[in-house]
Formats: C-alpha cells, structure tokens, sequence
C-alpha cells in the first residue's frame, strides 16, 4: 500500500468512525423514550466532560512542555470565575484572553 | 412537511456562535499548516477537516502518522479521543431525537464540541423552546462556525508557514471551555460532577488513547445524577 493510500484509508475510517460515534444515540434511539435513570446522567455529560477535557491542558500545557505556567493557570481561573458569575460565555473568553496576555507580559 | 425553521431563533443561535469563529479560525488554520508541513497534499488535509472535523482527534492522527505508527493504532486512538461525542449523541437525543432520521444526521456530522455545549446549555436556561426553535438554535450556531473551520484549514494549508508561539494560541480551546464551564454550574449536582471530572481526568491522564477522559465523563455523570437524586429526596422527607 504506498503512503498515500495509507492516509486515505486513515481519513475514510476517521471520518466514518467520528459520524458513527456521533450519530450512534441519536440514530439508534430517535424518538423513542429513554428511562429516567439515563435522562438524569445524560444532564451531567457536558459537565463531566467538559471540565475532564481542559483540566490536563490547562495543569500541563504543551506550549511549555507540560510545565505548569503561572499566566496559563491564572487565566483559566479568571475565565471560568467571570463565566460563573456573570453566566456570559462572551465576558468570559475576553477577561480570560485579557488575563493570559497580561500574564505572559508579566511572568 | 413538519417545518423546522424558527427565524429568531436561528439568529440567536447564530449570534451565540459568532465568537467561536475566533476559536475554530485559529485551530483549522494550525491543523493546516502542521498538515501541510507534514507533508499532506491539498486535498488530503482538507479532506481531514471536511470529513473528520474534530481538531484533537486530527491532531493527534497527524503526529501518530509522524511517529510511524501502525495504521490501526492511528484510527484507534484518532477515534478513542472522540469517544466524548457518543456521549453528547446521547445528551442530545431528548431534545433533537424526534427529527426526522436524515436531520438527525445532518446534526450528528455538525456535532462538536462548541455546538453541542452552546445547545445544550440554551435548551436547559430554556425548557419551553420547541422541536423546531432547538433545531434552528442548532443550525444557528454551526453555520458560522463549520464554514470558517474548512475556510481555516485552507488558508492554513496554503499559507504554510507557522504562527508565532507568543500569541498563545495553544490557550484558546482551553479558555472557550471554561468559559461555557461557568454558566453551567448551575447547581451542586453540576459543581460536583464537574470537580469529580476534573479530579479523575488528572488521576487517569496516564491511560493510554485519552481513555482518562472517558473514565473522567462516566464518574462525573454518576456523580452529577447521585447528587440530583439525593437533594431530591431530601427536599421531600
């Protein structure tokens, strides 16, 4: 197989593996009624998931090596305390943003 | 025909997404230039993005491919890292599970990261919204992110040269998640699911094919729905 051929395998089985991983409850299950006890974990998947995905990236970001930083780790506490008390996601990215500027300016 | 148009709310969507462009349009535009760097011709690395669109799990079957790894170990672990969006699959089927099977479909390709959180963080501040009004929110937020995502990657492609490291580029996922994070801590089934989250995904770290993060999203949820289960009941006796 030459390496071409290897990658267009590669992209052909990611794009149908990530359309099935995403179509897989809501193709399968559709319309069709889901137990109370799956309803009340499926309320928390975004935030079991979410905070999982960025805690390594924001204690260990590859940008230094894995090395925590200390404008990286202030941000990330600037962002997600402006998103929890004003609820506006925009007010967040921007103080956050602001915040790592400043900090990297500083540090 | 049943219609699933809501103008209104398709603009809200789409207001709500606008500033994910600022995300997505660095991202893409790095998957190209590593891509292309790499040594992918045009129409691989826009195929990647066009059928893939998922950044991490990309990135991280560029850099397997880098290192020579077996075709099957790159489509495994590629695929391990996007295990977390059969769990936004399942999180969605309430609310957009009675489309008709080729919409849902259309909503499963465009379901990422930023659509999924934005929807459903709209669709929970607002129970009362209808079929259609989740649909169009839906369809609001991806249409201007999907497009700057492909329109990224070719300019990162074609571009070709690197962006320099002091932008801190590499922060700007982790910033967009934390600030959707905030407004969905909304009560002390959320905070602990996502303090459990964040404590099992830094314990797993070390499992291989970024299995920490499943393990991360199964104990969270446990614990979100143990918590909601018992203020339930204590608000009863």
């Amino acid at each position: 197989m030459s390496e071409s051929t290897t990658i267009w395998v590669i992209i052909v089985a990611m794009g149908l593996g990530s359309f099935g991983l995403r179509f897989l409850f809501l193709g399968v299950i559709g319309d069709r009624e889901m137990p109370e006890w799956v309803l009340r974990h499926l309320r928390y998947t975004a935030v079991a998931v979410l905070p999982g995905l960025v805690a390594p990236l924001v204690l260990w970001p590859s940008a230094t090596g894995g090395q925590p930083d200390p404008a990286r780790l202030v941000a990330a506490v600037v962002t997600l305390g402006v998103g929890y008390v004003t609820k506006n996601v925009l007010a967040a990215i921007f103080s956050g943003a602001g915040t790592l500027f400043l900090g990297l300016y500083f540090f | 025909m049943a219609s699933y148009w809501d103008r209104s709310t398709f603009w809200r969507g789409f207001r709500d997404g606008l500033p994910f462009v600022l995300v997505v349009g660095p991202f893409g535009m790095l998957f190209g230039v590593v891509a292309t760097e790499a040594g992918l011709p045009l129409v691989q690395v826009m195929s990647f993005s066009i059928v893939v669109i998922a950044g991490a799990a990309q990135f991280t079957a560029l850099q397997l491919m880098a290192d020579n790894a077996p075709t099957v170990v790159v489509i495994a672990s590629a695929l391990a890292v996007n295990l977390r969006m059969a769990m936004y699959s399942a999180s969605m089927t309430p609310h957009l599970g009675p489309l008709p099977a080729w919409r849902r479909a259309l909503v499963a390709y465009s379901l990422v990261d930023q659509s999924y959180a934005l929807s459903v963080m709209e669709y929970e501040k607002r129970p009362e919204m209808t079929l259609a009004q989740k649909t169009s929110y839906f369809a609001g937020v991806i249409a201007p992110v999907l497009p700057n995502w492909y329109l990224a990657t070719l300019v990162g492609a074609l571009v070709g040269q690197s962006i320099p490291g002091s932008f801190a580029l590499d922060f700007a996922v982790p910033i967009t998640f934390l600030a959707m994070i905030g407004p969905m801590l909304r009560t002390k089934a959320h905070v602990a699911a996502a303090v459990v989250s964040v404590v099992s995904a830094l314990l797993f770290a070390f499992l291989p094919w970024n299995l920490g993060l499943i393990v991360a999203g199964i104990a969270g949820m446990m614990t979100g729905a143990f918590v909601e289960l018992r203020t339930e009941n204590k608000d009863m006796t």
